[in-house]
């Protein structure tokens, strides 16, 4: 399948409609709630809640005996929200470091979920094969209902980010300033973890444990690069996860055997690169020709400032001097002169140089300039 | 004196796990005066203020604000955390930060408006910062972010005002600019509380002195308390003695 025909089908296709729209709505919601973890400096705090949310699943089918996506999921979130309070807990209560209660829960529930699934596979019970599509994902399994769920949660975060938008900025910016003004910040606090924790449930089945913290963190991370406003920052890392979504699933539908959960999330890095790269005012490309550039435009003005100099100890500033007077001198070449006479700082005329009135008054202003960048 | 009790702390002790950080801090302070608190590293300068402002839990004691309890009075109360408490490359600009002041009067779920982004407006040029007002602000300079800071408190419009080290690594002339702004908030009949390193300065700019390590030392007009005796009770050497050998 090319693809064009990909998308000729993405209307007509049950099964690829279904897995496209529910990998657009999960990039999504990821995008959303991941800036939010990446500003609070919790990035990793994604990766433990989805590997806290395993054992939830397979607890969840040993108590009912099925595999009802809803159930397994109700259990992957109680898990994933047990996971979570229990590292906030730990960071305050004792003196472990974030990074150390987050790796004890991540590997503590990932271990008990992994020991829960192997004994699950030994049962004698028809149904429990394709548990473990929950370790990696396995978006061809979404159908409709899948797809609705999310879409509701989605807009219930929507919902919660737009009510409680300023509360949220705020506490993200300065926490112990949000106490002070009267805003339960435990409340604040209590509300975004568990977005956080619902995105991650819901993404579970389609990107899988291992995978999860990526769908998170990459659009958040790209989307920070091109923009200084937090608004633009979470419209942005939204629509980035959406896309990778549709483009994941788009790769994965048109070649064989590529799973859809790994190509999303290479396609989410692939748009972290081009960000660190290409973007116009943190990418490392234009941060280091603006170097470049300023290093060169800073050589033609030293060079302005000597002739300046020279041409001080004159009456009339435009009186002509030889360039040789300039050889003691290092920092200029012929390229450089032609440069400073387009910029019209200069005359020249064979081996005469004279500075004109604009040369003159920009070598003044040298050190009283605003920097240009805002 | 008919001055009003503007701050009353009694009783306060906080321990982080074993340590006691602050030990039975009875505390008054007049309405409208510029105080320093003053005392060694890890005196408790901050966790009194943090602890006055309910950011931390104390063991024991109580505030009271005009002589009700603080969380009633909450919206009296401004704060200037320190700089350093925050990452400055949060994406945001400079008003947008001024306009977060404002959010308390607003309370749960309400936006800011025209009569808010006006306010702050007017403290960015109180702090001569208007100019700056789109800037985002990990390209402030330190003492840009300090003003941006005093600004989005004095947007609150409190009557009580507590700074955790307002100038610190801030050059000469926001230095004059932030002291020139408390005074002018004493003259308005605010109660300036502000955390203080520079021991030279204290005469200068401050009228009322807490002397604080861990205990509290002494506290009052700084023309009746502020001597060698009590700096070398709070900082354990002769203060005068060290700084001229």
């Amino acid at each position: 399948m090319s693809i064009t025909e990909y998308f000729d089908l993405l209307f007509t296709d049950y099964t690829l409609r279904n897995i496209s729209l529910g990998t657009a709505v999960l990039g999504i919601i990821c995008g959303m709630l991941g800036s939010f973890a990446v500003l609070r400096k919790q990035s990793l705090l994604g990766d433990a809640i989805s590997h806290a949310a395993l054992p939830g699943i397979a607890v969840a089918f040993l108590i009912t005996g099925a595999k009802d996506t809803n159930i397994l999921l109700l259990g992957a979130l109680v898990s994933g929200l047990i996971g979570a309070f229990w590292i906030r807990g730990m960071i305050s209560k004792t003196h472990l470091k974030s990074d150390t209660a987050l790796g004890l829960i991540l590997s503590l529930f990932f271990g008990f979920g992994m020991m829960l699934l192997t004994y699950i596979q030994k049962q004698p019970n028809a149904n429990q094969a394709g548990l473990d599509k929950y370790l990696f994902g396995q978006a061809a399994t979404l159908v409709t209902s899948d797809v609705q769920l999310m879409v509701i949660v989605t807009g219930i975060a929507l919902l919660v980010v737009l009510l409680f938008w300023k509360e949220f900025k705020l506490l993200l910016f300065d926490q112990d300033y949000t106490k002070t003004l009267g805003f339960n910040t435990k409340f604040i606090d209590i509300l975004i973890t568990f977005f956080i924790v619902l995105a991650i449930v819901i993404g579970l089945q389609t990107v899988g444990v291992v995978l999860m913290s990526a769908m998170l963190l990459a659009p958040a991370a790209a989307a920070r690069q091109w923009t200084n406003t937090l608004a633009t920052m979470v419209i942005l890392a939204a629509l980035i996860g959406g896309f990778s979504g549709v483009f994941g699933t788009a790769i994965s539908a048109t070649q064989n055997n590529l799973s859809t959960g790994p190509v999303i999330v290479l396609v989410a890095s692939f748009f972290v690169v081009v960000s660190f790269v290409f973007s116009p005012t943190r990418g490392l490309l234009f941060k280091q020709i603006r170097l470049l550039k300023n290093r060169r435009d800073l050589q033609l003005k030293k060079t302005l400032q000597f002739m300046y100099g020279i041409a001080q100890t004159h009456e009339n500033i435009d009186h002509p001097h030889t360039i040789r007077i300039l050889n003691n001198f290092q920092g200029f070449t012929k390229k450089s002169l032609r440069k400073m006479e387009q910029n019209q700082w200069i005359l020249l005329n064979k081996q005469q140089w004279s500075l004109t009135s604009k040369g003159f008054a920009e070598a003044q202003n040298l050190f009283n300039q605003q920097p240009q960048h805002e | 004196m008919t001055q009003k009790i503007a701050i009353q702390v009694d009783d306060l002790t906080v321990a982080y796990n074993y340590k006691p950080v602050l030990w039975d801090i009875d505390l008054v302070i007049p309405q409208g005066v510029l105080m320093a608190i003053v005392g060694p590293n890890g005196a408790g300068k901050s966790t009194l203020i943090k602890a006055v402002l309910g950011i931390i839990d104390p063991i024991a004691g109580s505030v009271a604000i005009f002589g009700k309890p603080y969380k009633k009075q909450r919206k009296l109360v401004a704060y200037v955390p320190q700089k350093g408490s925050v990452d400055w490359d949060f994406p945001t600009t400079a008003l947008d930060v001024v306009m977060m002041g404002t959010y308390g009067s607003l309370g749960w779920i309400k936006r800011p408006g025209q009569k808010q982004k006006k306010a702050a407006l007017e403290a960015l040029e109180k702090v001569d910062m208007l100019s700056f007002k789109s800037r985002q602000i990990s390209q402030l300079s330190g003492g840009q972010q300090q003003r941006i800071f005093l600004a989005r408190a004095l947007v609150q419009n409190a009557s009580i005002y507590f700074m955790d080290e307002p100038f610190q690594g801030v050059d000469a002339s926001t230095e004059i600019a932030i002291i020139n702004i408390l005074k002018e908030l004493r003259k308005a009949g605010k109660t300036v509380v502000v955390v203080h390193h520079d021991l030279q300065t204290v005469p200068e700019y401050f009228d009322w002195v807490t002397f604080l390590n861990v205990k509290k030392i002494a506290t009052g007009a700084v023309k009746d308390i502020f001597n060698d005796d009590n700096l070398t009770k709070t900082y354990g050497i002769n203060y005068k003695v060290a700084v001229n050998k």
